[in-house]
């Protein structure tokens, strides 16, 4: 019975992280799926949402539930404004200038945050206070269970938005023919610059869950959960949606087995090591479509 | 005033005049065929027509506004739509999906409302959902409006392709070569098509077509492409039996 409830907590422990994964996943499989590229960038709004959500609850003492929805209108913000200054202008460029760039706005975000906010951590409380749950021998903390039910609403609500209406069947027209969609009277720029807003309000709220789980702020909190997102999108399949999420929660469930079971030193070696043996036997990810080259 | 008038059009990549000094004139309400052999610049001038290229010189005048220089979106808001010549549905997107991306611009509904699904919302997409039944049920595709584009067979991706157009409501629609690897029922059944949507949407239309048949059977009258010129003009039993013509296709 012990074993089976801890087995069960590391369970729901990988849930909880796993979903965040999922939500910053689903930022990089968006931008992926429409604008071919890889938004190394996209873990630093991560970031900038902690920071945000700082400010904005720490020094100017908003309301949370508030300071929560500036936090996310910021990010939304910051994502249409790196595509529009330093995306766009090589939307007909090599990929790999689209890559450095991408990892250059990286360096940029990081380092202007430390500029401001110096390389000290800034401790954080979390703004998320709602009391744990004990279901028999169970102990579930009530960030486990808000960190669930805001990134499942999320998802719901993202599916949603890209199946039934126009402006996610856009997202898809124009993630499959550019050039088609925009004969079809589709505003390209405008349909781009929806998914990096998306993309990045899905980010802000991945960072206010996980400021609220680390409790301690650092210019480069996002690398980590940013690079393990990108496994958890290329894991599930790069361009799938489902893919991201799905991944983005066997990622964060082997994470929490790894640690608890294995080795705490070496849950990261793991999920990697995971990410190569699926790329070796599916190359293209777990729900990833499988190119065939017809001759 | 014509509907579409096109002066002295030309592009050239490097050194080569795709096209040069292109002049045409639709009335509205014409079924107006552009012929030439391949390589002869007919596609080239469907990308100019719909923004897809930028002329190096020449101007084309929808009812009486130059359109140059306009985006792909804004000629088509403005009112041309177009198929392509190697099928470019959204071939992972059911058939209805692929009408409901052209009606796009004809139904407005917020942010907002799309992110929290409010009434407006729903009453918006049922407006949507109604208009892109009755685009289907005209070129008798309701039944596969579920199916992935992909999954059609050729002919009716053919089909599917000019609904998707039409959804757009445009005042002139382009199609690239409607019966390339058609089969002859297939063709008859696409003249018959092209007949029943000039009824029904008094719309205007320029084709380009390999199938002399298919021309001569439907077209009012015929433009002759050949190396990027003009090479005729007039109705079809004209250009048919143009010498020039008819040394452009078959050799001397």
């Amino acid at each position: 019975m012990d074993l089976i409830n801890a087995i069960l907590e590391q369970i729901l422990n990988g849930l909880r992280t796993g979903s965040i994964y999922a939500l910053i996943a689903l930022g990089y499989t968006m931008v992926y799926g429409i604008a071919k590229m890889i938004n190394f960038a996209h873990g630093d709004i991560i970031m900038v949402g902690a920071y945000a959500l700082y400010v904005f609850v720490g020094v100017l003492k908003i309301n949370p539930v508030l300071a929560a929805i500036l936090t996310i209108a910021v990010c939304a913000l910051l994502g249409i404004t790196i595509e529009k200054v330093a995306y766009k202008p090589l939307r007909n460029a090599q990929p790999l200038a689209v890559l450095i760039t991408a990892i250059g706005m990286s360096y940029l975000l990081q380092n202007v945050a430390l500029l401001i906010f110096k390389a000290t951590p800034i401790p954080f409380g979390s703004i998320i206070k709602v009391p744990s749950v004990k279901i028999g021998a169970l102990n579930i903390s009530g960030l486990t269970i808000v960190t669930l039910v805001v990134t499942t609403i999320s998802m719901i609500l993202l599916t949603l938005f890209i199946n039934k209406t126009k402006m996610g069947r856009a997202m898809r027209a124009v993630s499959e023919d550019k050039g088609a969609a925009e004969l079809m009277g589709i505003n390209v720029n405008q349909t781009i610059s929806m998914t990096f807003a998306i993309g990045s309000a899905l980010a802000a709220v991945a960072g206010i869950l996980y400021i609220s789980q680390y409790e301690s702020l650092l210019p480069t909190l996002g690398a980590l959960p940013g690079i393990k997102a990108f496994v958890a999108a290329v894991l599930g399949g790069i361009g799938s949606i489902p893919g991201a999420m799905l991944g983005g929660i066997i990622l964060g469930i082997i994470e929490s087995m790894s640690k608890a079971y294995i080795s705490t030193q070496l849950a990261d070696a793991i999920v990697f090591g995971v990410l190569v043996i699926v790329l070796l036997v599916r190359p293209s990810g777990l729900l990833g479509k499988m190119k065939i080259e017809k001759v | 005033m014509a509907l579409l008038e096109v002066k002295n059009l030309g592009i050239s990549f490097g050194g080569l005049k795709a096209v040069e000094n292109l002049n045409m004139k639709i009335e509205k309400g014409a079924l107006v065929g552009l012929i030439g052999p391949n390589g002869a610049g007919k596609t080239t001038a469907f990308n100019l027509l719909t923004g897809v290229y930028l002329p190096t010189s020449g101007s084309i005048l929808l009812e009486g506004k130059n359109i140059v220089g306009k985006k792909p979106a804004e000629i088509c808001q403005a009112g041309i739509a177009r198929t392509f010549q190697n099928i470019r549905l959204f071939s992972k997107m059911t058939v209805i999906d692929n009408v409901k991306v052209a009606l796009h611009n004809h139904f407005k509904y917020g942010l907002v409302s799309s992110l929290i699904h409010t009434p407006g919302y729903f009453k918006k997409e049922q407006e949507i959902q109604e208009r892109a039944e009755e685009i289907l049920k005209i070129f008798e595709l309701e039944s596969y409006q579920d199916t992935l584009a992909s999954n059609l067979p050729y002919g009716k991706q053919r089909k599917l392709e000019i609904a998707r157009a039409l959804a757009t409501d445009p005042k002139l629609l382009l199609l690239d070569e409607p019966a390339a690897g058609m089969n002859p029922n297939e063709t008859a059944e696409l003249m018959e098509t092209i007949e029943l949507i000039r009824e029904k949407f008094g719309i205007t239309i320029l084709l380009i077509e390999h199938d002399m048949k298919l021309v001569a059977g439907i077209c009012e009258y015929i433009y002759v492409l050949n190396f990027g010129t003009e090479l005729a003009n007039g109705t079809p039993q004209e250009v048919l039996n143009d010498p020039q013509v008819v040394k452009a296709y078959l050799g001397e």
